[in-house]
């Protein structure tokens, strides 16, 4: 009995259970990194011709001597097995190639880029928040004018495809009204419109499903006993009801970042933004490979870390999950 | 009725009067009236009762007395007052102060009237937080552990940190009754109170509430059960539809009901008639009275074994990783034409039991034999074919019947496949229906259309379709109102001798299991604490838990002096 009790507590040690996510991130960074370099391999073409295009930017044959200078300077003349060696070693001193075209490290470029991305999909994701849980404590389980507009509004935000959205807010606050400029560059007052085309959509999505929760929890026996106790309407739904509605829409946070990265990629060209977006759409169109499957590694770290932020803090917010 | 205000003259003023209080719903061409003119005062230290069946407006009455009947509710009175000030027309703001503050309201079901997401300490400390009646968070913690010890709750330090479905069903209840009684109101408004919970729990709940009444609080309970309510109360409204049918003092109502519709309610309850009589009035179901009696006692040892359970074991792997001994090597026999009762508290084994002679679970050890034959131990590809010997009726019929399929569908689906002619399917159906006392003219009916009685006569008809020999009832009746329940119990007890049944009859409520059953097993932590005949068992039970158990039945107390004495001990509930 000793015995199990010990096991038991051992399993439920925080330490214990963050070190099984930390140990299943890696995998998942491993997997993620393995499909790179299989995609890298299968891709059709000859790796060195695509090496000596992206370099002199023009198509043409290359001599049998070019190709085997590159072959021998890549590796590609060796066994697959190991180059695939050779290629996570690089991976696990952080060396994740150097660009074809331009003859950097990948590491470093997408380092320098990535920054401006990244607060701009965090501060969407922030901005979505604090608009949907807004809105859902003034209108959920009303029967106004006003929630019916504002409800109708969400359901508008969260079909509306976000690059279009931006060229509206893009047309109507920067060239119209002035209030914004046009282009951004990385002043907080650049940030406003980029981040809103990306939020608005997203808003509206979070708006309607922690609206649904909200009005299901609004019925529910224990917000009539906050009633009861003397609590006011605006109490109720602030202290009780929006931490039950919250949940749903934290499960999907973490989707909604990834969401996010990608729609920023777009975003970042329609507002003429520094970002990954820039780089990554010339990477694809010049095949450059290290780039892309770089991204492609940072994109699995950076989704395994929010998923394990999302995951702290539904349980923060829910108290009843145990860390299993 | 006129007794009631002769009594002596109140030496205290009334605190609440509600005088023609009417509730209804939605807007003058569609307005529907829930609660129409009902009328009555209370004094400190004397507890009403409001009892009735579901749907009859007791729970929007008790709402409207704190403002709370709904949004959509029209609530008219020509007096509704608290200590001399009236309540009528008060404004939001007005009515935060006397919630909580002067009126505590406790609700059904502490797991989901308590926050399910926070500490049981912050929830009852919510109302001294909101009315202002702490200056310091050290005064606070103080005053919840003060108020969880008042009610009885065990360690209260550490429960204060739990969430409310770490804690046991009575003492949730017991920690919703402190956050109500948290800034000591002069009313407390129980809405079933004691539904949700076990018989010992139960008993916690209700001595907890006449205590309270002791202390000189008004109290108002609401229920649907007047064995429960006897103990408390001391003067009873029944409602019915909406009207107070009957009112008086609680002595005298359970002596001497005036009104058909309490009688009714009172013969309804098991406890209080003896047993295997007819509890519903024959004007209601179509039962003929069962002419023999004492059948029961003949000795069923000349019987075939149907089922015969040897030494059953489940386990279950806990969300911990730990193993739980569901079932711990219970042995059983159900015999030809017997009704076996099994009782238990939730969590004794008992419907893992079932789901085990159902084979819908295998046991880890033992097996159940069948008619004679190996029954666990099959494939479920052998079992198929007898598996129409054995039916169930479960606890709550919506949940298993598809809502998209008619009465007819359903029943129809159960037939065994031998009678092939669509023409004799109907026929069939229709018999069945007739069976159960449900007319044909409910064939095209969805579930949801249906009465929660017809619907578990439906399920009954749809149990009995593939002329089984053995059905195993799962809690059958523990979601009906009484009178319902009375008249399905009537209806089980009719078909065992008119078709042959057997049943394994499964239920917390001792009640209704010492009313149907010829043999008990009472069941604790998945093992058999007691067995054998129901009226030694109940008479002279053996284990000191069965004592616990009887001791703990809410039973009418019919002279209103009686049964004040059931004390239970700690340790009944872990």
């Amino acid at each position: 009995m000793m015995g199990s009790d010990a096991v038991k507590i051992a399993a439920h040690h925080p330490i214990v259970w963050f070190a099984r996510r930390i140990f299943s991130g890696v995998v998942v960074v491993w997997a993620a990194a393995t499909f790179a370099f299989l995609i890298q391999c299968v891709l059709p073409g000859d790796r060195a011709q695509i090496i000596i295009n992206a370099t002199s930017g023009n198509v043409g044959v290359a001599s049998s001597a070019e190709l085997a200078a590159i072959n021998a300077k890549y590796g590609f003349d060796q066994p697959l097995a190991v180059q695939y060696g050779k290629y996570i070693l690089r991976i696990l001193h952080g060396d994740f190639g150097e660009s074809y075209q331009q003859h950097r490290p990948v590491a470093g470029i997408i380092a320098e880029q990535i920054g401006p991305t990244i607060i701009l999909a965090v501060t969407a994701l922030l901005f979505a928040w604090i608009i949907a849980v807004l809105t859902t404590l003034f209108i959920a389980g009303r029967d106004n004018m006003w929630a019916k507009l504002l409800n109708d509004t969400q359901v508008f935000f969260a079909t509306a495809p976000p690059y279009w959205l931006a060229t509206i807010l893009l047309v109507v606050f920067a060239v119209k009204l002035r209030i914004f400029p046009v282009i951004g560059g990385s002043s907080p007052a650049g940030l406003i419109l980029p981040t809103l085309a990306l939020a608005l959509e997203l808003s509206g999505f979070f708006g309607q499903v922690v609206q649904n929760e909200f009005t299901r929890v609004l019925e529910q026996p224990f917000v009539t006993s906050a009633r009861a106790r003397g609590m006011s309407d605006f109490g109720v739904r602030l202290r009780h009801v929006l931490r039950h509605a919250a949940l749903p829409g934290i499960s999907l946070s973490g989707w909604a970042l990834g969401k996010l990265l990608s729609g920023a990629i777009l975003i970042e060209v329609v507002f003429a933004r520094q970002g990954l977006g820039g780089v990554l759409v010339a990477a694809t169109s010049s095949r450059d490979v290290p780039i892309v499957s770089g991204a492609v590694l940072v994109s699995a770290g950076l989704f395994v870390l929010v998923s394990l932020i999302v995951d702290l803090t539904y349980r923060v917010v829910d108290p009843r999950i145990r860390l299993t | 009725m006129s007794q009631g205000r002769l009594q002596p003259v109140p030496q205290q003023p009334d605190l609440l009067t509600v005088d023609s209080l009417r509730v209804s719903f939605g807007r003058a061409t569609d307005e529907k009236a829930v609660v129409r003119s009902i009328s009555f005062s209370l004094r400190p230290g004397r507890c009403l009762a409001i009892v009735g069946e579901s749907g009859s407006g007791k729970s929007v009455t008790a709402r409207a007395l704190i403002g709370l009947a709904g949004r959509y509710a029209n609530v008219h009175a020509r007096q509704l007052s608290f200590d001399g000030t009236s309540l009528m027309g008060l404004s939001d703001r007005a009515w935060r102060r006397i919630r909580g503050n002067e009126i505590g309201f406790v609700l059904q079901d502490a797991l989901v009237s308590l926050d399910p997401l926070r500490r049981i300490g912050k929830e009852i400390g919510e109302g001294l937080l909101l009315h202002g009646a702490v200056s310091s968070r050290k005064e606070l913690a103080q005053r919840v552990i003060a108020l969880l010890k008042l009610v009885g709750v065990p360690d209260p330090e550490t429960k204060a940190k739990q969430l409310p479905h770490q804690l046991s069903g009575g003492q949730r209840q017991r920690a919703l009754i402190a956050s109500a009684l948290a800034l000591d109101p002069r009313i407390l408004i129980a809405d079933e109170p004691t539904t949700a919970l076990d018989v010992t729990a139960q008993a916690h709940v209700l001595s907890l509430l006449e205590e309270t009444k002791t202390r000189g609080k008004a109290l108002i309970l609401i229920s649907h059960d007047l064995a429960v309510v006897s103990r408390v109360a001391d003067e009873i409204l029944v409602m019915r539809e909406g009207e107070v049918v009957e009112r008086g003092n609680a002595g005298q109502i359970f002596k001497d009901p005036e009104h058909p519709y309490t009688k009714q309610l009172l013969d309804a309850v098991p406890s209080g008639r003896p047993r295997g009589s007819r509890l519903s009035p024959s004007a209601i179901v179509r039962v003929p009275a069962r002419q023999t009696q004492p059948e029961v006692q003949s000795p069923p040892k000349s019987r075939p074994i149907l089922l015969e359970a040897t030494s059953l074991v489940k386990r279950f792997k806990g969300p911990d990783g730990t193993l739980r001994t569901a079932v711990d090597g219970v042995s059983f026999e159900l015999r030809s034409g017997e009704t076996l009762g099994i009782v238990g508290e939730s969590g004794s084994g008992k419907s893992t039991m079932a789901r085990m002679v159902l084979a819908l679970e295998e046991p880890d050890e033992g097996a159940v034999q069948f008619a004679g034959r190996p029954w666990t131990a099959l494939a479920e590809r052998e079992r198929r074919a007898r598996r129409r010997s054995l039916s169930t009726i479960y606890q709550d019929p919506l949940g298993s019947f598809d809502p998209r399929w008619t009465v007819g569908r359903i029943i129809s689906d159960s037939l065994s496949s031998d009678v092939e002619t669509r023409r004799k399917r109907q026929e069939r159906v229709i018999e069945l229906l007739d069976l159960v006392g449900l007319s044909q003219a409910l064939l095209d009916r969805r579930p949801l259309e249906l009465s929660g009685g017809q619907r578990q006569r439906v399920a009954i008809a749809r149990a009995i379709a593939p002329n089984p020999a053995v059905i195993v009832c799962d809690e059958p009746v523990s979601a009906l109102d009484v009178s319902i329940q009375a008249q399905v119990l009537d209806l089980l007890g009719y078909l065992k001798d008119r078709v042959g049944l057997s049943y394994l009859f499964i239920s917390h409520d001792l009640s209704v299991v010492r009313h149907i059953s010829d043999r008990v097993i009472v069941m604790r932590r998945g093992r058999i604490v007691d067995s054998g005949a129901t009226e030694e068992i109940f008479r002279n039970p053996e284990s000191e838990y069965t004592k616990s158990l009887i001791a703990a039945v809410p039973r009418l107390v019919r002279d209103h002096q009686i049964g004040r004495s059931a004390t239970i001990l700690e340790e009944g509930i872990a």
